[in-house]
């Protein structure tokens, strides 16, 4: 690497760009300006890291031969506080993000054979998506279900699904991410379990569990109960997780649902954030040291279409976390200041017109995403607007973000944007906007955010918000003030049929008849006893349900029933609707 | 006008009555909230029943707020079951109501959806205008 | 019976017999205030039964909607056959609404009940005119108690709300309601308060600026009636979302109807709800005779004399009353 230096003096690093100013009395003054600019030390800082960590086998240099900097622009550097230009100090130098596909329908069996698969293939992450029922902490024998079971993911009633869906896996060896926030508890307590017939002990196991149950509330709505006894569960998780279970990620904190309902960017940026700081207040109350807890915890944003504002976004999530979590909430451990996050593109922007010019948007989103600093990407498949996406699809997808990995140089420099002014701008604006809304949030919880979060989503400021500037957006569109390219400009005649994927109805037919095999099979004295027990130690606050929750799945206690001795306790919530 | 005890009592509808709602378990509530909105600045009067409805619930609601149509929001492929179980849950109980389905319904399905009874079908990215049109299109050609 | 195609006196029978279809229809003319309405009148007024009408208002986000609904459910469970009138404000632009109150009573709306969306639809005039009508039907189709809520906020519609046999006014904390509702003159109309959200912080600060409040009514002699009869309202605190205290809400409510007949108000509050419509009728009627005698050529030319010359505008205005009232 060619370290850009000036008699012995460390410079900042787009210097190493020096021979593209022709004049030498510029260059002269620039060197001049250098010597008085503190960030020298900072560079030195970033220097020493970037030089201790390790690098991919890579030249770093551009498509024509120029060899290139891991960084250019001020300090300060990545892997500084706090951290606007990326939590590593060389980004994907050192490694690249993580190539993240969640896919999963039909039955247990299904899923445990795609994931053999793609660890056959060299995958260590297994990624698992639920049917509805399953999200939704409906068993698939439940009037709820019927037409759902097995279609947008796997559908798991009772501890066997989950021991069928694991089948010949070493869980010491995988890491699992479950897609999951109502019925988490119920989730996590059956991966335990399995893990446990499996002679694994928990504290063995890593992964992550979406389990953000606040933005259920604002925007995904899939809620069970209530949010102050909901929060109650992912607190319990929370402990549990912290004392047990070391390589566990309890909290996905997720922006992504917020902007599909319809959020600008800010307010994904803000809301998201909020609830974070509204799980580390609880986790807090409930007794948890806040550097115990906080590096677990991770994001989850949306990539959407307008380039310079999702990169704004994405840079000013790392700023706002640092410092709150520093200067807010006292965090001493430098890791629990940095802002780890998933990216998914905008499933919303994709369009049922034209669908394969939906290929460009998600290249140019999956592009903002990976200079925006995600440590990993999902990428959606063009066809997504019409049904669940078909497999050429979900490759192009796939592909999509290996083009930009290895072929856009988007990989070899952290934060290639900084320093720009619109992207610097428009990180602090982004920050303006976000810190606009935690004052109202302060304002309604009376100096906290996880009352203010309550009272929120109680209020209806949330979903609200979120359906005003979805208005906002469509009255936009159909004014033509908006241009959305297939839809109200540079339109077809009639867009050609589609190949869509239909799944098998079949696979309800088989779960209906596992569930009804394991209803019969269990011993249900045992499951009385547990979903009772289970209600007892609900109805005393400060218990952690974790451990009878374990139990109950371990009696074969269905998600179902579970659900339903909770939801006794503790009400089920329905939204006090604001349209 | 006038009008005595053996009169009709089906005049033309001065102010639309739309019960919107999702039947089922899906989420996904953005479009509808957008098509309330865009209903309502059209002077109409939105019954707004939102989530995880069935067809008996839309039904008494149907009955109890004299709806002139119903419209559904599906993003669950579920609509080749759950229109025509609609349609016929409103005709089961009596009730001349049209039902027009917004949301993600393949072109391919549209036919399937119109032959079991279904009024309108809006596919993803209907201008405001178009929506507005089809619940007026759908009553008129109920009362007509 | 085709519901579209029925007449009025089919209606009114099938709406007694249980079809809500035919109750649905009924209230519909009955908003759309036309000739049929009048008619509906006629024909629901000898049928009136013995209905508790129950008002029940408070500031958007009180949760009254959810406390209607587990109302609904408690007095299911107590053998009753409840309706509900939920009015909500119209668009003032487009005129239209967005009804969302049923949504905020799902999940406990039991079988049985009717729940009806009703929108202020423009003048508030009309909503005076629409309600009384409304209930009518109701309880000729035999609902009782009939609950009519409605967001405290408009004159007419705390009129609307104290004219109901018992009037509940729902408060919650860390809003300022108590000061609201003082505002809007809901604390002298109240015959019952709720303090929803009761398991919150602050609930008991409400509670205690309300009994504060009785106690200068009561000093001030505000809460005696006309007749002399003292009703201090009871104030009962209440999570709405968990049900806790709803039943002690069935009882309040149950009580004061029990104060009213014993006392002989409820034929009291009564007359006074029919002449509050009278007067109402009375109202629109002249207002509709006014606007027909603006066209007037007599009115054309007071007015324009009022315009144009000496003539005051306080006698051009006499002149046009003459031609209504031919005085």
């Amino acid at each position: 690497m060619a370290t850009p230096s000036a008699g012995g003096q460390a410079v900042p690093l787009w210097m190493g760009q020096a021979h593209v100013y022709p004049c030498p009395s510029l260059l002269s003054i620039l060197y001049a300006m250098d010597s008085t600019t503190p960030d020298n030390e900072a560079y030195g800082r970033w220097k020493d890291a970037y030089e201790a960590s390790p690098t991919r086998d890579d030249s770093f240099e551009t498509m024509s031969g120029v060899p290139v900097e891991p960084v250019y622009g001020d300090a300060p550097y990545p892997g500084q506080y706090p951290y606007t230009r990326g939590i590593h100090p060389g980004m994907y130098r050192g490694r690249l993000w993580t190539m993240r596909m969640f896919a999963g329908f039909g039955t247990a069996e299904d899923t445990n054979a795609r994931f053999k698969e793609i660890l056959r293939n060299g995958g260590g992450g297994l990624s698992t998506a639920f049917d509805m029922p399953t999200l939704m902490g409906y068993d698939s024998d439940s009037e709820w279900a019927e037409g759902e079971v097995g279609r947008a993911g796997v559908a798991v009633d009772t501890l066997a699904d989950m021991e069928d869906l694991f089948a010949d896996i070493d869980l010491a060896k995988v890491s699992t991410s479950m897609t999951i926030n109502g019925p988490a508890n119920i989730a996590l307590a059956k991966y335990i379990a399995v893990a446990e017939k499996k002679g694994i002990d928990r504290a063995q196991l890593s992964g992550t569990i979406q389990n953000d149950i606040l933005k259920e509330y604002q925007a995904q709505k899939e809620y069970i109960y209530p949010p102050r006894p909901s929060m109650r569960i992912v607190t319990d998780m929370m402990r549990y997780t912290t004392a047990e279970m070391p390589k566990w990620h309890p909290v996905s904190i997720s922006g992504y649902h917020i902007r599909e309902a319809g959020s600008t960017a800010a307010q994904e940026l803000a809301f998201t954030l909020a609830n974070g700081f509204a799980y580390v207040e609880a986790a807090v109350a409930a007794g948890l040291e806040i550097d115990a807890f906080a590096k677990r915890l991770s994001f989850f944003f949306n990539s959407h279409s307008d380039f310079f504002e999702e990169l704004g976004k994405f840079r000013a999530a790392r700023r706002i976390w640092a410092r709150w979590m520093k200067e807010h909430y006292g965090a001493q451990d430098e890791s629990s200041w940095k802002c780890r996050f998933h990216t998914q593109t905008a499933g919303v922007s994709l369009t049922a017109q034209q669908p394969e010019i939906n290929i460009a948007r998600v290249a140019i989103q999956a592009f903002a995403a990976a200079v925006g600093g995600t440590q990993s990407l999902h990428t959606d498949s063009y066809d997504e607007a019409l049904a669940l996406p078909t497999e050429d699809a979900a490759r192009i997808a796939l592909r999509t973000q290996q083009i930009v990995a290895y072929e856009t140089g988007a990989a070899v420099v952290a934060d290639p944007f900084g320093g720009a002014p619109y992207v610097e701008w428009m990180t602090d604006e982004m920050e303006r906007q976000a810190e606009a809304i935690f004052a109202h949030l302060l304002d309604l919880g009376n100096g906290s955010i996880l009352e203010g979060v309550y009272e929120g989503i109680e209020n209806g400021y949330f979903v609200g918000g979120i359906a005003d500037s979805a208005y906002r957006f469509e009255r936009e569109v159909n004014a033509g003030r908006r241009i959305i390219v297939g839809v109200n400009a540079f339109t077809e005649g009639d867009d050609d049929e589609r190949q869509l994927l239909r799944i098998d109805p079949s696979v309800e037919e088989i779960q209906l008849k596992r569930l009804g095999e394991v209803k019969q099979n269990r011993n249900s004295d045992a499951v009385s006893q547990a979903l009772a027990k289970l209600k007892a130690d609900a109805a005393v606050p400060d218990l952690n349900l974790m451990p009878t929750t374990i139990e109950a799945v371990q009696a074969y206690a269905t998600e179902g029933e579970i659900t339903q001795a909770l939801a006794d306790v503790f009400g089920r919530y329905t939204e006090q609707a604001i349209v | 006008m006038s009008a005595d005890s053996n009169s009709a009592t089906d005049e033309a509808p001065e102010r639309l009555r739309i019960v919107l709602a999702k039947l089922g378990l899906d989420g996904h509530d953005r479009g509808l909230k957008v098509v309330a909105r865009i209903l309502r600045d059209a002077g109409m009067e939105v019954i707004f029943l939102g989530l995880r409805q069935t067809t008996s619930s839309i039904v008494a609601a149907v009955e109890q707020e004299d709806a002139d149509a119903v419209g559904l929001s599906m993003h669950n492929a579920g609509h080749l079951t759950l229109g025509p179980k609609m349609v016929q849950a409103l005709a089961d109980a009596g009730l001349d109501v049209p039902v027009v389905i917004g949301g993600i319904v393949p072109a391919e399905d549209e036919p399937l959806l119109y032959q079991a009874g279904v009024a309108a079908v809006l596919g993803p990215g209907a201008p405001a205008t178009e929506v507005v049109e089809a619940v007026r299109a759908a009553v008129a050609q109920r009362t007509a | 019976m085709n519901i579209r195609t029925a007449s009025l006196t089919e209606l009114v029978e099938a709406a007694r017999s249980g079809d809500n279809r035919a109750v649905g229809r009924l209230l519909t003319l009955v908003e759309r205030g036309s000739a049929a309405a009048e008619e509906v009148a006629a024909l629901t007024h000898p049928l009136r039964g013995n209905a508790h009408v129950v008002g029940i208002t408070g500031a958007p986000g009180s949760g009254k909607s959810t406390l209607v609904g587990r109302l609904l459910a408690g007095w299911c469970q107590r053998g009753l056959r409840p309706a509900v009138l939920a009015i909500d404000p119209s668009s003032p632009i487009s005129g239209g609404a967005i009804l969302g109150d049923r949504i905020r009573m799902d999940d406990v709306i039991p079988e049985g009940t009717f729940v009806r969306s009703m929108a202020t639809r423009g003048h508030q005039g009309g909503l005076a005119l629409a309600v009384p009508g409304a209930v009518r039907v109701l309880d000729a189709a035999g609902f009782s108690p009939i609950v009519i809520e409605t967001v405290g906020v408009g004159q007419v519609e705390v009129d609307v709300v104290a004219a109901a046999d018992t009037a509940v006014v729902v408060a919650t904390p860390g809003m300022g309601d108590a000061v609201q509702a003082n505002k809007a003159g809901l604390l002298e109309v109240a015959d019952l308060f709720v303090v929803n959200k009761a398991d919150r912080p602050g609930a008991a600060d409400v509670r205690r600026d309300l009994e504060l409040m009785l106690d200068l009514a009561h000093v001030t002699g505000a809460d005696t009636d006309d007749s002399g009869v003292y009703f201090r309202p009871q104030i009962l605190m209440v999570t709405a979302t968990t049900g806790t205290g709803v039943a002690e809400v069935i009882d309040g409510i149950a009580d004061h109807l029990k104060h009213l007949t014993a006392s002989g108000r409820l034929a009291d509050r009564r007359a006074h709800r029919v002449k509050a419509e009278v007067r109402s009728r009375a109202h629109a009627a002249l207002e509709q005779q006014l606007r027909h005698s603006m066209q007037s050529d007599a009115a054309t030319a007071a007015l324009e004399k009022a315009i144009n010359s000496n003539f005051s505008p306080v006698d051009a205005a006499r002149k046009i009353v003459q031609k209504i009232t031919g005085d």
